[in-house]
Parts: structure tokens; C-alpha cells; sequence
């Protein structure tokens, strides 16, 4: 029994991980700004329904946080549930440089 | 058949009046008394014989909630060519606009988006 199936779930996508990559770059953007990355920096001509969908999935996971601001609404990355991988399955301590 | 107007819903025609000629720089062309509104219009100083942009009262309940919508997701109503973006968003900022989307390089073109105040995000889009 997998015991974190959003988590592995959001994370098992090509365009979703782009959108992790694209919300590291810069937080508080908004759902145009963020379509207007994944296409114009790689490719990704998905609806915005279709974008829309893939951060729902990741909104489930907790990896991202939806702010409202005034009539704007932002969208951030939030990297908190990836501790439980590493807790999970540690990495080896590095050692002093 | 040519386009000579393009039209943008505003919640009030004088304060739109205002924003697009003293903040953005166009200037007034026509404004027609028309009962309670006006048929107002303004047009870029660049291309003063060019498109017209209409400033049309949001009076349709279905003009607010379209707007509101895609304000919500930062979808800009329309788009504006600038020189260069960033001076565009640095003279804009600080006369108090408030940019949703900061200058963004996309290989050979610039993209920003502002609130123009009115009821609708706008985006310039040009050099960096």
C-alpha cells in the first residue's frame, strides 16, 4: 500500500514538474503568466483548462498555494511535502567541503 | 474591410478618460455626449490616424463578470506594442500602476501585464 499516492502522483508528470520548475523561477504568478512560460520557454501549447487541471493535481499534493490578492489570484510553490521523500528515503549526509 | 475601432468595457468613462491619456499617453479623438455616457475614443499620439480604442461603459452585468474572470487568472484584455518593455513597466510602476505580470522574455519578444484601473488587465508586448 502506497501511503502518499497524491504526492507520487503530481510528481509523475512531465508537464507538472515543468510547472514546479517554471513557480521555482518566480512566485506569485498568475494562471496567463505562468501558460505564457510553459509555452514560450518549452513548448507546452496546453489549454489553460488543461493547466488548470494539472494544478488542481498538485494543489491535492500541497505542492502548490493559491493566494488571493485583491482581484488577482497568484499561484506559488510550496516544497514543504517533498521532505517526506527524503525523510522516506534519506540521502547520504554530505560531508564537509 | 479594415478595423478602425477596437473596443475595451471600462466602469467609469471619465477615470478611463484619465488613465489612458495622462498615465499610458494616448490621446483623446472623439468624445460625443450620448445621454448618460459618451462615445469616447482615444488613439496612440504615434498614429493619430490609426485604430481608435473605444472606452465603453461595462453596464451589461455580463461585462463585469467576464472581466472579473479573467482578471482573476491575469488574462490581459488586449495587447499594446511598446519599444521597449522595460521602460515601459519602470515609467508605469512608478506613477503607482500595478504590473500582474513583470517584464518576461520570450526569445524575440517582451511580454508585461498591468491593471488599467478600469476593470481590465492590459499587456504591452516589444523589445526587452
Amino acid at each position: 500500500m502506497d501511503d502518499d499516492p497524491a504526492l507520487y502522483r503530481a510528481l509523475s508528470d512531465a508537464t507538472r514538474r515543468l510547472i514546479l520548475d517554471e513557480l521555482a523561477g518566480r512566485d506569485r504568478q498568475t494562471l496567463f503568466e505562468l501558460c505564457a512560460r510553459l509555452a514560450g520557454r518549452h513548448g507546452i501549447t496546453s489549454t489553460r483548462q488543461a493547466i488548470s487541471q494539472h494544478l488542481d493535481v498538485l494543489a491535492d499534493a500541497g505542492l502548490i498555494r493559491t493566494e488571493r490578492s485583491g482581484r488577482y489570484r497568484f499561484l506559488s510553490l510550496d516544497t514543504t511535502p517533498l521532505r517526506r521523500i527524503s525523510a522516506r528515503w534519506p540521502a547520504p549526509e554530505e560531508g564537509p567541503p | 474591410m479594415r478595423i478602425t475601432l477596437m473596443s475595451l468595457f471600462v466602469a467609469d468613462q471619465a477615470a478611463a478618460l484619465e488613465f489612458y491619456t495622462r498615465t499610458l499617453g494616448f490621446v483623446k479623438k472623439t468624445d460625443v455626449p450620448m445621454g448618460e455616457f459618451s462615445w469616447l475614443t482615444v488613439v496612440s499620439p504615434e498614429d493619430p490616424d490609426g485604430t481608435e480604442l473605444v472606452l465603453e461603459p461595462d453596464q451589461h452585468p455580463a461585462a463585469r463578470a467576464f472581466q472579473t474572470a479573467l482578471v482573476a487568472d491575469g488574462i490581459p484584455f488586449t495587447s499594446f506594442a511598446v519599444d521597449s518593455v522595460a521602460t515601459e513597466h519602470e515609467r508605469l510602476s512608478a506613477l503607482g500602476v500595478v504590473f500582474t505580470q513583470p517584464p518576461l522574455s520570450m526569445g524575440p519578444v517582451t511580454t508585461a501585464v498591468f491593471d488599467d484601473t478600469c476593470g481590465n488587465l492590459i499587456q504591452i508586448a516589444g523589445g526587452p
